[in-house]
């Protein structure tokens, strides 16, 4: 139906831009990791895998990397334990409400993040709210001090923000379930919580998949959190590369760096993709 | 084989046991509208009932309330004397054919048919052992290991008949069930579905807005109009002895004759018959089949009235022909097919044909 | 008559609860944060004392923020044009066109959407240096303007699959050329998704900073404003720009809201785009 000019047309301008500001620059990332630094801070373009074998051979990145790959599982975790649930009830039970109530679950997706992650701050500080409420209820006698500066903090702080991102894909897949089948299943015998088990969760599947790797995705590659909530405990693998390219001016390796979480993060999304068709079965 | 027509509760009625199922007085509504008014029903040991109406008429209702996914507002089930409203869907010996079919997306046919049976937790070989046992009773052997989505919608019923059936149920529900399928593969799944009903001995309760079908399909038929029986009956019965104007016209055609009762005498327009009413308005059910065209009958009694052929719409078999009667009457009828059919004609009917119906009041 | 459904809620009464806790959760740190704006004695402690606007008067009186302000809003308006201009094409192109490399085009597309914010930025920044290009506004709105693409390009897209196609048909049966059909019955169609995708970039505009880190010369946008200020010390006056940027995004995702609701019902909003992704 559409002419080739058309579609040259539609297709021609986005395809030049996402050329030059993605593709270019996520070439020129892979290059500068094979590049490396002067003593006199200029970039030196020849080419080594000796930021390659830096990350390797010292203890901190690996350790990093574990840690915030760590970091990132119990978010995720936490985050498909807090959203499941809600997304369910919110399909299945709640009824004349669930719009409001889905509403409810956007709009702090909408408030800035920043603004969310400096309120956990506020609250888990020494002199923050919550220490200063559990004196005040003659809880404890001392400020609690792992609330705060700490991978706890971390992981709070992201589960927060990203229990949201994984109810939205939960909650599209459970809606789409047609309750025909839940009617089905109660016909056959099936009690609820059988067929929860049997027909409603396993058709949930591509959806628990999308939130969960959404959750762990943007948790381990996040640098705001760590560096308001984390301390010292709780440096992530972004807060290095931001290091990189700040203070401890090292591009090349930054780069390097960079193009590893690169890799990790697009062979989650295929392996993700991989399992989410195989559950699928529209 | 049994005549297929015979209604079965004669049998029932006649051995002594009491009905299946027996529904009283149940009444529903959503929101503000009654969609079910005090519905009083029996169905006996294998019988095919048939639920027919329109679309509004509450008969989908009935039956998800019959399975359990609905409550009635008011009245009760009874399966073989127990209560069955209060039990909730999965503990009643009841199961259902979707209109959509409702096949499990993510197992292949025969997990499908295993459901039941494996949530009941019965020994594998026993699920097995049943499992074929539906399957091939539905044809549907050789497509044990393919999932919902790769099979058509005419051996996905299958499937799903196999499914509710394998539970060996004390009732099937059957819920439009072919409403999906195109003409040719309806005709002939609903002789399929009436046999296999015969061969598995249980009771169908089969819901329609297809008169057609409920006529091939029943032992017995019960019509529903906005939410209350208007007539409960052997498709015969029901469609030669109507008891209302509407269910006259919703099954197959007929005229609709107005007119009154005077001293013995139905009078219509300028026809006039001897019947034993008494005195009053009127209104009669006349078979366009049960008009003749030009008859050489002598009887005094047959009804003759001369008209004018205004259509004639070919049927097939059949002609449909109107015609305009010469005291303002307009009669449906019908006569076998010929070419060009005009002109005057002389009609005349048995006045044992025109049957006396109620009027079938509006519902709000 | 009550009994089946009532067996089912029986045994999942904790889902309210666990409902009400998720959302307390959620929703426990926006409410403190403002609660705390009007806290005389400072941004902690427990109970809030000394209610006071004196936060907020000295917000109104801070120059600096309001010019961050303006700066970003300025980079949201030009992101969202970039967003929408390259966007609203690519959602037609993936629709229509085939061409060789159309996956990896849609991957990358969509990839800045899962991809930690900081390597999109740090990319872009190596092209900038490469490029010997200044880092200031500019390089910040080609960065947001390139990421948020992909948030243009699966709201369309959604709106796409939604949409009536043989509306276009008919335009085209009517006589109508393509570039009048885009304009007469495509765009007006796509209104919502259009007007839906235009506040979601302004907003994750208005509070980027992942891809702002890299890319920011010397003025700097409201995050970054922020994040410099708390660097230095925590001040309830943090607490009251928060506040005011809770209420304006509430205002904007309830209307955005409202104007899907009023044409289409319930909407997925941001599932279309997660699912896409």
């Amino acid at each position: 139906m559409f002419s080739r000019a058309y579609k040259a047309a539609v297709t021609l301008p986005p395809l030049l831009w996402v050329v030059a500001f993605l593709l270019l620059p996520y070439a020129l990332l892979f290059c500068y990791s094979f590049w490396s630094v002067s003593s006199s801070q200029t970039i030196v373009h020849s080419w080594t895998l000796d930021n390659y074998r830096e990350l390797l051979r010292v203890n901190v990145y690996l350790q990093t990397l574990f840690r915030s790959m760590w970091i990132a599982a119990r978010v995720m975790i936490f985050s498909l334990l807090l959203g499941y649930p809600l997304a369910y009830y919110l399909s299945f039970h709640a009824g004349a409400r669930k719009d409001l109530l889905y509403q409810l679950v956007i709009i702090p997706l909408w408030v800035s993040y920043l603004v969310r992650a400096y309120a956990w701050k506020t609250i888990l500080g020494s002199d923050g709210v919550l220490n200063t409420l559990l004196q005040y209820l003659h809880l404890t006698k001392h400020p609690v001090e792992f609330l705060l500066y700490s991978p706890f903090a971390v992981v709070l702080t992201l589960t927060h923000i990203y229990t949201p991102f994984a109810f939205l894909p939960i909650y599209a897949a459970l809606e789409h379930i047609p309750r025909n089948l839940v009617e089905a299943s109660h016909d056959l015998g099936a009690s609820p919580l059988q067929t929860f088990w049997r027909v409603i969760f396993p058709l949930s599947i591509p959806g628990v998949l999308a939130g969960a790797t959404f959750a762990f995705v943007l948790s381990f590659g996040d640098f705001l959190a760590p560096l308001l909530l984390g301390g010292p405990s709780g440096i992530m693998v972004s807060n290095i590369v931001v290091s990189l390219f700040g203070a401890a001016y090292n591009w090349p390796l930054g780069a390097a760096i960079s193009f590893c979480m690169l890799l990790l993060v697009l062979a989650l999304l295929l392996l993700s993709e991989k399992l989410e068709k195989k559950w699928s079965f529209r | 084989m049994t005549t297929v027509t015979e209604p079965v509760i004669a049998r029932s009625e006649q051995s002594g046991v009491g009905p299946l199922l027996a529904i009283r007085n149940v009444a529903k509504s959503f929101a503000k509208t009654a969609v079910l008014r005090d519905i009083s029903l029996q169905i006996a040991e294998g019988e095919f009932l048939t639920i027919l109406g329109e679309s509004g008429s509450g008969k989908t209702t009935l039956l998800r309330i019959i399975a359990g996914f609905e409550s009635a507002d008011s009245g009760e089930i009874l399966m073989e004397g127990e209560r069955l409203d209060l039990l909730p869907a999965y503990r009643r010996r009841v199961n259902t054919v979707f209109q959509q079919y409702a096949l499990f997306p993510h197992l292949s046919v025969q997990d499908n048919v295993a459901y039941g049976l494996r949530v009941a937790k019965l020994p594998k070989s026993e699920v097995a052992a049943r499992v074929s046992e539906s399957l091939a009773m539905v044809k549907m052997s050789t497509f044990a290991a393919a999932k919902p989505a790769n099979i058509s919608g005419g051996q996905q019923q299958r499937v799903a008949l196999a499914r509710a059936l394998v539970n060996r149920p004390r009732l099937l529900l059957l819920d439009e069930p072919l409403s999906a399928l195109d003409a040719n593969l309806r005709r002939q799944v609903q002789v399929e579905l009436k046999s296999l009903q015969r061969e598995v001995g249980i009771s169908f309760v089969f819901v329609t807005h297809d008169q057609e079908e409920a006529m091939v399909m029943s032992d017995r038929i019960a019509l529903l109009r906005k939410g209350e029986l208007e007539q409960v009956a052997s498709p015969r019965e029901i469609y030669s002895r109507p008891a209302t104007a509407y269910t006259a016209q919703f099954i197959g055609h007929t005229n609709l004759l107005r007119g009154e009762v005077r001293a013995g005498s139905a009078h219509c327009h300028s026809l006039s018959w001897r019947i034993a009413l008494p005195d009053g308005p009127a209104l009669f059910s006349l078979r366009p089949e049960n008009i003749r065209l030009s008859g050489s009958a002598t009887e005094t009694s047959i009804v003759r009235v001369r008209g004018t052929i205004e259509r004639q719409v070919f049927q097939g078999a059949t002609d449909l022909l109107q015609v305009a009667c010469d005291d303002g009457l307009t009669l449906s009828v019908r006569t076998a097919t010929r070419e060009n059919r005009q002109g005057e004609v002389l009609l005349e009917f048995n006045p044992a044909d025109a049957v006396p119906v109620r009027e079938s009041p509006d519902r709000g | 008559m009550e009994f089946s459904m009532s067996a089912a809620r029986r045994n999942s009464r904790w889902l309210p609860w666990h409902a009400m806790v998720v959302f307390g959760f959620l929703y426990l740190p926006i409410v403190t944060l403002v609660i705390y704006s009007f806290n005389g004695a400072g941004v902690g402690g427990f109970p809030p004392r000394n209610l006071t606007l004196d936060w907020y008067r000295m917000l109104v009186a801070d120059d600096a923020i309001w010019e961050s302000v303006l700066n970003s809003l300025l980079v949201a308006f030009a992101a969202m044009a970039i967003s929408l201009t390259f966007g609203i094409p690519a959602a037609l192109a993936l629709d229509r066109a085939n061409f060789p490399g159309k996956t990896l085009f849609r991957r990358l597309v969509l990839l800045p959407l899962i991809l930690p914010g900081i390597i999109t930025g740090l990319s872009l920044l190596m092209l900038f240096r490469e490029a010997d290009v200044k880092l200031s506004l500019l390089t910040i709105v080609l960065g947001h303007g390139t990421a948020l693409i992909s948030v243009a390009t699966t709201e369309v897209f959604a709106g796409l699959q939604k949409m009536d196609r043989a509306q276009e048909e008919a335009s085209l049966d009517l006589g109508a050329n393509y570039w009048q059909t885009f304009w007469r019955i495509t765009i007006p169609n796509l209104r919502l998704s259009i007007i839906g995708a235009a506040l979601l970039i302004f907003t994750l505009s208005m509070d980027e900073i992942a891809v702002s880190f890299f890319l920011i010369g010397r003025d700097n946008t409201l995050p970054l404003e922020i994040w410099g200020r708390l660097r230095r010390g925590i001040t309830p006056e943090i607490n009251a720009i928060s506040s005011i940027i809770f209420v304006f995004s509430l205002l904007a995702i309830v209307g955005w809201y409202r104007l899907r609701m009023s044409s289409e019902g319930a909407p997925e909003i941001v599932t279309e785009v997660v699912e896409k992704a």
